[in-house]
């Protein structure tokens, strides 16, 4: 046992490479799902049908679909199109659409259940647009919404752990490759789990403290 | 049948929807009670027991189930327990929604009105009296529709122990399109079919909330 303790920490180094990787594939899904989950979430409270039905079937798509089912309809099906991307970046795309559904439904959860006289109050004051926007709308939409952005960053965070089916090099391909290598499939899998267990704790504990500070500033 | 699929690999994908059933099916018969055990150790304080019970939800919530699974099918046998790739997959998943259920249970338990427990130790009713007919079928209505939810993430979480090689539908889709060289048909196929599994299990939520309402309502008449 404790040869294999000293074989994980000689070859730390692929595991933080792995560790990197879904960090910044998580970082990066993360910020394009939000984005597209703000765009998905204004479709489904649009006035026009056709941008609320778009919206709506999209959402309940992906809401059926095992994540991996969608990564491998990116990965092997967007070439029947004559797109053609790496595995890395079809991962990247497969996590950051399908989280973007799941995202556009929390915000507009969370928009729904807001009270309208507070924006009602701000036009009264003259705010309008964008200031609007920031000013009066957002601020309360992102602190309801924060929870359960956390929670969707999380699954984020996990769903990536599946790429490592079509090859993609994070965490999971990293232990699953030294669990190979050298026969410690017990010590290399323990390692990525505790490792996801701290990026997961990291999420949590950056919720709590963005709340914290929300409640400060009222 | 559907176009661009030939009747073996129809038959082929419908046998997958059978390991795929069966194995949410069983991490879910397993989960759910372990689940609602662990939220118990944690609702009662059980000393020693509830700090484990924590640490346990916490962690195995953090888990990709790819990787717990991993781990479960390497290590097993080297610990003189020998899996295969299909008890192996249903252990994880089992795990997996055990920690998730347990949280929907305890929400459940923190939110079950102080005073009914009070009533029944007035009444002289004993700890698994007082669980069976007082706590239990109201904390259960409670958690009925979290509950479904987390049973059809369950299901959409079945593909990922396909790293262990079990043929569940979303690997036989994959190995259809590999053999056709048209990977979509079978992949929308595929959509199709976890389209159906979620559905039903929406529709029986809706049908169990009708009777256990309908149960509720005949014994207040």
């Amino acid at each position: 046992m404790s040869r294999d303790f000293a074989l994980i920490w000689a070859h730390g180094d692929v595991l933080l490479y792995g560790l990197l990787n879904t960090v910044w594939l998580s970082v990066v899904a993360g910020a394009l799902s939000f984005a597209g989950g703000a765009f998905i979430a204004t479709g489904l409270v649009a006035k026009r049908r056709p941008a609320r039905w778009a919206a709506r079937v999209l959402v309940d798509a992906m809401r059926c679909a095992p994540f991996l089912l969608f990564a491998y309809v990116i990965y092997y099906g967007l070439p029947s199109f004559g797109i053609r991307l790496s595995n890395w970046r079809s991962g990247l795309v497969a996590l950051a659409i399908y989280n973007s559904a799941y995202m556009g439904e929390v915000l507009r959860g969370v928009w729904a259940e807001l009270p309208r006289e507070t924006i009602e109050a701000g036009h009264a004051f003259g705010f309008h647009g964008f200031t609007l926007l920031r000013r009066i709308v957002l601020p309360p939409v992102m602190e309801a919404a924060t929870p359960l952005l956390g929670n969707q960053a999380i699954q984020i965070v996990k769903d990536s752990a599946l790429l490592t089916i079509i090859a993609v090099p994070e965490l999971t391909h990293a232990a699953n490759s030294l669990a190979n290598t050298y026969f410690i499939p017990f010590l290399a899998f323990l390692a990525a789990l505790a490792l996801y267990w701290g990026v997961c704790l990291v999420i949590e504990g950056a919720v709590a403290l963005a709340l914290r500070n929300a409640q400060a500033k009222r | 049948m559907m176009p661009g699929l030939s009747w073996p690999d129809v038959l082929s994908l419908l046998r997958a929807v059978g390991a795929t059933l069966a194995i949410s099916l069983a991490a879910i018969a397993i989960g759910c009670p372990v689940g609602l055990g662990v939220a118990l150790v944690r609702w009662g304080a059980v000393p020693g027991l509830a700090p484990l019970a924590a640490f346990y939800v916490s962690l195995i919530r953090a888990c990709p189930a790819a990787t717990l699974g991993l781990l479960l099918f390497f290590t097993l046998p080297m610990a003189g327990i020998s899996v295969d790739a299909v008890t192996a997959g249903i252990v994880t998943l089992a795990l997996i929604t055990s920690a998730f259920n347990a949280e929907i249970w305890r929400a459940a338990l923190l939110a079950f009105p102080r005073d009914q427990w009070e009533a029944a130790l007035a009444v002289g009713m004993r700890r698994g009296l007082r669980f069976r007919l007082i706590v239990f079928p109201q904390i259960l209505r409670a958690s009925l529709p979290a509950l479904v939810n987390e049973m059809t993430y369950m299901v959409k979480l079945t593909p990922a122990v396909a790293v262990l090689g079990v043929v569940d539908v979303t690997r036989a889709a994959v190995r259809i399109g590999a053999a056709t060289y048209r990977p979509l048909p079978p992949l929308l196929a595929a959509l199709v079919i976890y389209g159906i599994i979620v559905f039903v299990f929406v529709q029986a939520q809706r049908l169990l909330e009708r009777r256990m309402g309908a149960h509720v309502l005949g014994r207040r008449a």
